[in-house]
């Protein structure tokens, strides 16, 4: 097989370049794609047996009805306030509502360490971002939509609220927070 | 010689070094891009500068406005005005230059330069006045004046003009007869981006056509379908990117080093496969949104299955075994990695090429999966793991390689020697290290819950207190002195790139060996494109053994990372 040539990628392929590929590169792309399918198969998987997945209760919502539900929910459960916002203690297994909004997250949560809560978020103006920390939960906030997700408490403690989506000068002060008890 | 063939023979010069002859037209058109990519390219750079050392807190340099507003600027100069300029260029080269043949409708050309230069530089006197505050995403119901929309708008039609004429070069080309069998792998690897950035700019027209209508109160604009057709733009484009920077790897693999194709059939199906499956890319970006459900996230984030990771890893192993077996033909048959050690490390065509496909493949190969799964996203989405992940592909990545390329461009069509060759010599070096560090140490912060595109670590004037682990210190250190010495790096490369195109030495057929020290050595000696003889018998038979072990480590890494994520995900609050 003499007559077998190789070229470089700036060179034109004569005659026909449709050959079967050499042992290594099949086995190559072999492992790749079975490795491929493992990706993929993983979310699935997750959301089967693993406790982190983004789903919730996704809805369309009025932003002027969502701050409504917030203040309702504000009004029936309030048990404080700190820096002008007020301190909810939702029951455990209750809907909460938190409003992102330039530049606060409204109201502070107190929550019961290992109950599960429906948390609903949106904003009422721009994009923000909702990131727990220190667990370092990151959920996007879109202004017209719910999004309500499960979440549970594995630990007590004082958590924050960082705003991560850029909405306007103001958005490095945008902090909240969030006091887990036993 | 008849009237006729002197107007051709004027009208094309043949390169005297690769012997490609090349059309006066889109040699202009080169040159033209690849300059006003150079000079966005030190806005940019000069914007980076300023912001990693804001966000290094021990510096905090500039005030919250500036801060924001030059993050805009950094985005748009580098992610869209650099790189597509550049790519411009790129398409020129692979088209009339690699196929030997003339650009089609060349007034066209000129006409698309002028609408993205027009258009680039609406948008930058909108965001330098302070009327675009709108970080590179703009979302709405976040507004920037008209214009920047408008601005966007006529770039991308001549972006789009652009892209399209070079897919009529290749028609012409077919036409007339200009090269022997199929088109070489490098040009069906630049049609790959150029397909890509036609459906891409396609994405763009419909997101910021209503936006700029919106922008002047005539119509409503949902902030959720936005984000859609946003990032049907913004991943898309990153994925011309990458289709003309592995285009660059074959381009480079074959001048420096005689690198081969390993197969034709497996290499154009890996492009292939990017143009069926790219354009899903935009969900990596609304994994933890309320406006998708987990289907539609799980099936678009995979690009259906991981096909386009698939083909990416293709790329990352025959790129490197064509090198190996390129070198192997050279004589370098010693051992397993002899053709690795005595690559022309000094060559800054093939180290800044290697670099890029090292830090490309090892860093932002393996984060993008990872930061791309639906669940993992949560501990991700926005921190600053996501321009960790960026910063690996799009500049360690793509800048990287665009810069490897222009160290052959600037001999080849400016024909021009290198003014300053032996900073060239370690540019690639500067930059790479520096951008991987810096990268790496910004994915740490993100681990600790260090927020992207966020003024103030300290929250000195927040309403609450929040204090990050005393390690994010560090890593911010880490971050600043990386970004300082990736700028010095792109200094050095707008310094050595302006200074030999407009005040370099001129190269050409009679002055070959007195450019000897100031051209990259695969210029003056270039290796043998097509091999033949025994020699090639041998090489088929030993494969690419270095290379098949160098790929086994990179797995290795890669499940390690991805399980490790999974494991971390598994610690946090149960969310559902």
């Amino acid at each position: 097989m003499s007559d077998r040539k190789m070229h470089s990628g700036i060179v034109p392929p004569e005659g026909v370049w449709w050959k079967p590929a050499a042992k290594q590169e099949k086995i190559w792309v072999t492992i790749s794609f079975i490795w491929c399918l493992v990706l993929f198969a993983m979310m699935p998987i997750w959301h089967l047996l693993g406790g982190q997945n983004p789903t919730g209760i996704r809805a369309k919502v009025e932003p002027a009805k969502f701050v409504e539900r917030v203040m309702a929910f504000t009004e029936e459960y309030k048990v404080g306030e700190e820096q002008g916002i007020p301190i909810v203690e939702p029951p455990p297994g209750s809907d909460v509502y938190l409003l992102g909004r330039m530049w606060q997250w409204t109201p502070i949560l107190k929550l019961k360490k290992g109950a599960e809560y429906t948390i609903h978020l949106s904003s009422s103006d721009l994009n923000h971002g909702f990131s727990l920390f220190p667990v370092n939960v990151n959920i996007q906030v879109v202004p017209g939509y719910d999004y309500g997700l499960k979440m549970t408490p594995n630990d007590v403690g004082e958590y924050k609220i960082i705003c991560n989506e850029f909405c306007g000068l103001g958005h490095h002060l945008m902090v909240g927070k969030v006091i887990v008890e036993e | 010689m008849s009237e006729l063939t002197k107007k051709i023979v004027g009208k094309f010069r043949q390169c005297p070094v690769s012997g490609l002859k090349i059309d006066s037209q889109a040699e202009s058109l080169i040159k033209w891009n690849a300059v006003v990519a150079v000079v966005c390219l030190l806005i940019g750079g000069i914007s980076a500068l300023l912001l990693v050392l804001t966000r290094w807190e021990a510096v905090h340099l500039l005030p919250p406005v500036w801060y924001y507003r030059l993050l805009t600027a950094h985005g748009l100069n580098m992610l869209i005005f650099f790189i597509i300029f550049f790519e411009m260029s790129v398409l020129y080269f692979a088209g009339p230059i690699i196929l030997n043949c003339r650009l089609p409708a060349p007034k066209l050309g000129w006409v698309a330069f002028a609408l993205m230069l027009v258009g680039a530089i609406m948008v930058e006197i909108m965001v330098f006045s302070g009327r675009a505050d709108v970080t590179f995403t703009s979302y709405p119901p976040l507004k920037a004046h008209p214009l920047y929309y408008l601005g966007i708008i006529l770039f991308a039609v001549g972006a789009l003009i652009g892209s399209s004429l070079f897919i009529a070069t290749i028609l012409v080309a077919k036409k007339e007869k200009t090269y022997p069998g199929s088109m070489p792998l490098v040009t069906f690897g630049a049609l790959t981006a150029a397909i890509i950035a036609v459906v891409t700019l396609v994405h763009g027209a419909l997101i910021f056509i209503p936006t700029f209508l919106w922008s002047l109160g005539l119509m409503e604009i949902d902030p959720q379908v936005y984000r859609l057709l946003f990032w049907g733009l913004g991943h898309c484009s990153q994925q011309i990117n990458m289709a003309a920077m592995v285009s660059i790897w074959y381009l480079l693999a074959g001048l420096t080093v005689g690198g081969v194709v390993l197969n034709e059939k497996i290499s154009r199906m890996a492009f292939f496969l990017y143009i069926l499956f790219i354009s899903m890319a935009s969900a990596h970006h609304l994994l933890v949104d309320p406006g998708m459900g987990p289907a539609w996230k799980i099936w678009n984030t995979s690009y259906a299955m991981y096909l386009a990771v698939l083909a990416s890893m293709i790329h990352g192993f025959t790129v490197p075994a064509g090198i190996e077996m390129g070198q192997r033909l050279r004589g370098y048959t010693n051992g397993t990695f002899e053709w690795l050690r005595k690559a022309p490390w000094g060559d800054p065509g093939f180290s800044g090429m290697f670099l890029s496909l090292v830090i490309f493949g090892f860093l932002g190969g393996i984060t993008g999966v990872t930061l791309g799964t639906e669940q993992i996203n949560i501990m991700a989405h926005n921190t600053m793991r996501i321009p960790g992940h960026f910063h690996v592909t799009v500049v360690g990545g793509t800048a990287l390689s665009f810069m490897a390329v222009t160290y052959y461009l600037i001999p080849l069509i400016f024909q021009k020697q290198i003014r300053m060759y032996k900073l060239a010599r370690i540019q690639p070096y500067l930059f790479g290290v520096g951008i991987t560090l810096m990268s790496v140490s910004m994915t740490f912060m993100g681990l600790f819950g260090v927020p992207r595109r966020h003024y103030d670590s300290s929250f000195a004037d927040a309403l609450f207190q929040v204090e990050f682990n005393p390690a994010v210190a560090l890593m911010q250190a880490g971050m600043g002195i990386g970004g300082i010495l990736a700028v010095t790096g792109l200094v050095s490369y707008v310094l050595i790139t302006v200074a030999s195109v407009f005040f370099g030495r001129k190269f050409d057929g009679e002055t070959l060996e007195a450019a000897r020290g100031h051209v990259p050595p695969g210029v003056l000696s270039l290796p043998a494109q097509v091999h033949e003889g025994p020699e090639v018998e041998a090489v088929h038979k030993k494969g690419a053994p270095g290379t098949f072990i160098l790929v086994m480590i990179f797995l290795f890494f890669f499940v390690l990372y991805y399980f490790v994520n999974w494991k971390m995900l598994a610690q946090l609050w149960k969310i559902g």
